[in-house]
C-alpha cells in the first residue's frame, strides 16, 4: 500500500464543446407524442427487436419538460396545431424536432382542408424521415442524422 | 315491415303527416315533414309494435344544385322488434331541424356534427357547438361548395399567459364549484 503515488491516472483530454456534443447526442430523449400510423413504427423502434437503446433515445418521457426531442409520428390536423405547439413551447432547450412520415413532412396522402400540410410550419424540424410510414430502421437512421447535426454544432 | 307498412302505422298515431316513401336498397325510408319530426319519433319510440328505442347515427346530405338541397337522415333501430327505419328530412339553405334529443338524448352529438360539417341549424338544442372542427372555424367543410384545399397557414396561439395568483384563483373557483355540486 506504500505505492499509492507509483499509481498512473488514466487521462483523456478533450474540449468542453466536445464533451458536451458528446453528452447531448448519446441521450437524446424523446417526448412520447405519438398522431398517427407512424407512432405503430415509432413504439417498434423502442421495442426490443429494433432497440433504439443502441443509441441512447429509448427512454420516452411523458412529460415534455424532461424530453430533448419531438417526433411527430403521423398527420397534424390544424385542430391540434396548437396543442402541438404548447408542448414544443414546454420543452427545455436544447431541442430537437424529428418529423417523421409523408404526412408529416408534408401532408401526405391527406391533400385537404383539415390537415397541417407540413410541420414545418408549426415547429423548427430537424431531420425528415421520409416513408408511409417510414420503417424503424429509418427512423432510427433519422435519429443517427440528427446525432450528426448535433456532433457538428458549436456551442 | 316495410316503409309503406311503416307509414300505415304512423299515420295512425300522427294524424294529418304527409309522409312519403323514400328509395333505398336495404331498408326502409320514409321522408317526415320537419315540423312533425318530434311528434313522429316520439310515435316511433312508444308504439308496441315499432319501439324503435335506439338512434344509431344522425347525419346529413348536400345534394347542392337541388332545392331544397339538403337532407338531415336520421338512422333508428328497434332492439325488441328488430327492425331499421331511415328517417329523412328536407332542409333548406339556411334552415333548420327540431332537436330529437327530448325522444333520444343520445342525438346531441350527431346533431352537433350535422351543425359543424353541414352549417344546419338544430333547433332547440341545449349545446350547439362545433364537435369536430376547432371553435374558431370559418366554414361547414362538409358542404359541397366548400373547397378541399384551403391553403392557409395553421393557427397557432401564443403559449398561455396567466399568473400565479390568477391560476390559483381559477383553481379555487373550480374547486369550488364542484363541491356545489
Amino acid at each position: 500500500m506504500g505505492n499509492e503515488s507509483e499509481i498512473e491516472i488514466p487521462v483523456l483530454t478533450t474540449t468542453v464543446e466536445k464533451m458536451v456534443q458528446w453528452a447531448r447526442r448519446s441521450a437524446i430523449w424523446p417526448v412520447t407524442f405519438g398522431l398517427a400510423c407512424c407512432a405503430i413504427e415509432m413504439m417498434a423502434m423502442a421495442a426490443s427487436r429494433y432497440d433504439v437503446a443502441r443509441f441512447g433515445a429509448e427512454v420516452f418521457r411523458g412529460s415534455p419538460r424532461q424530453a430533448d426531442l419531438m417526433i411527430v409520428a403521423g398527420r397534424l390536423s390544424r385542430k391540434m396545431a396548437p396543442a402541438l405547439r404548447r408542448i414544443y413551447d414546454q420543452m427545455p432547450e436544447p431541442k430537437w424536432v424529428i418529423s417523421m412520415g409523408a404526412c408529416a413532412s408534408i401532408g401526405g396522402v391527406f391533400d385537404n382542408y383539415a390537415i397541417v400540410q407540413g410541420v414545418d410550419q408549426v415547429v423548427p424540424v430537424d431531420v425528415f424521415v421520409p416513408g408511409c410510414p417510414p420503417r424503424p430502421e429509418s427512423l432510427i437512421y433519422g435519429i443517427v442524422q440528427l446525432q450528426q447535426k448535433i456532433a457538428r454544432t458549436k456551442i | 315491415m316495410n316503409s309503406a307498412a311503416v307509414i300505415e302505422t304512423l299515420g295512425r298515431i300522427v294524424p294529418g303527416a304527409s309522409f312519403e316513401i323514400g328509395t333505398s336498397i336495404d331498408f326502409p325510408t320514409i321522408y317526415v315533414p320537419p315540423d312533425r319530426l318530434v311528434e313522429t319519433c316520439t310515435a316511433l319510440r312508444d308504439t308496441a309494435d315499432l319501439r324503435f328505442d335506439f338512434l344509431v347515427e344522425v347525419t346529413a346530405v348536400d345534394y347542392l344544385p337541388r332545392d331544397p338541397r339538403y337532407e338531415v337522415v336520421y338512422h333508428l333501430v328497434s332492439t325488441s322488434n328488430r327492425l331499421r327505419l331511415r328517417l329523412k328530412v328536407r332542409v333548406p339553405d339556411g334552415g333548420a331541424v327540431p332537436t330529437v334529443m327530448s325522444v333520444w338524448p343520445a342525438a346531441g352529438w350527431p346533431e352537433r356534427e350535422v351543425w359543424d360539417m353541414f352549417g344546419i341549424s338544430i333547433d332547440g338544442h341545449p349545446d350547439l357547438r362545433r364537435l369536430l372542427m376547432p371553435e374558431d372555424w370559418e366554414g361547414h367543410p362538409l358542404r359541397k361548395d366548400y373547397p378541399v384545399q384551403i391553403r392557409q397557414p395553421p393557427k397557432i396561439y401564443e403559449p398561455l399567459q396567466i399568473s400565479e395568483e390568477e391560476f390559483r384563483t381559477n383553481l379555487e373557483r373550480d374547486r369550488m364549484a364542484r363541491l356545489e355540486h
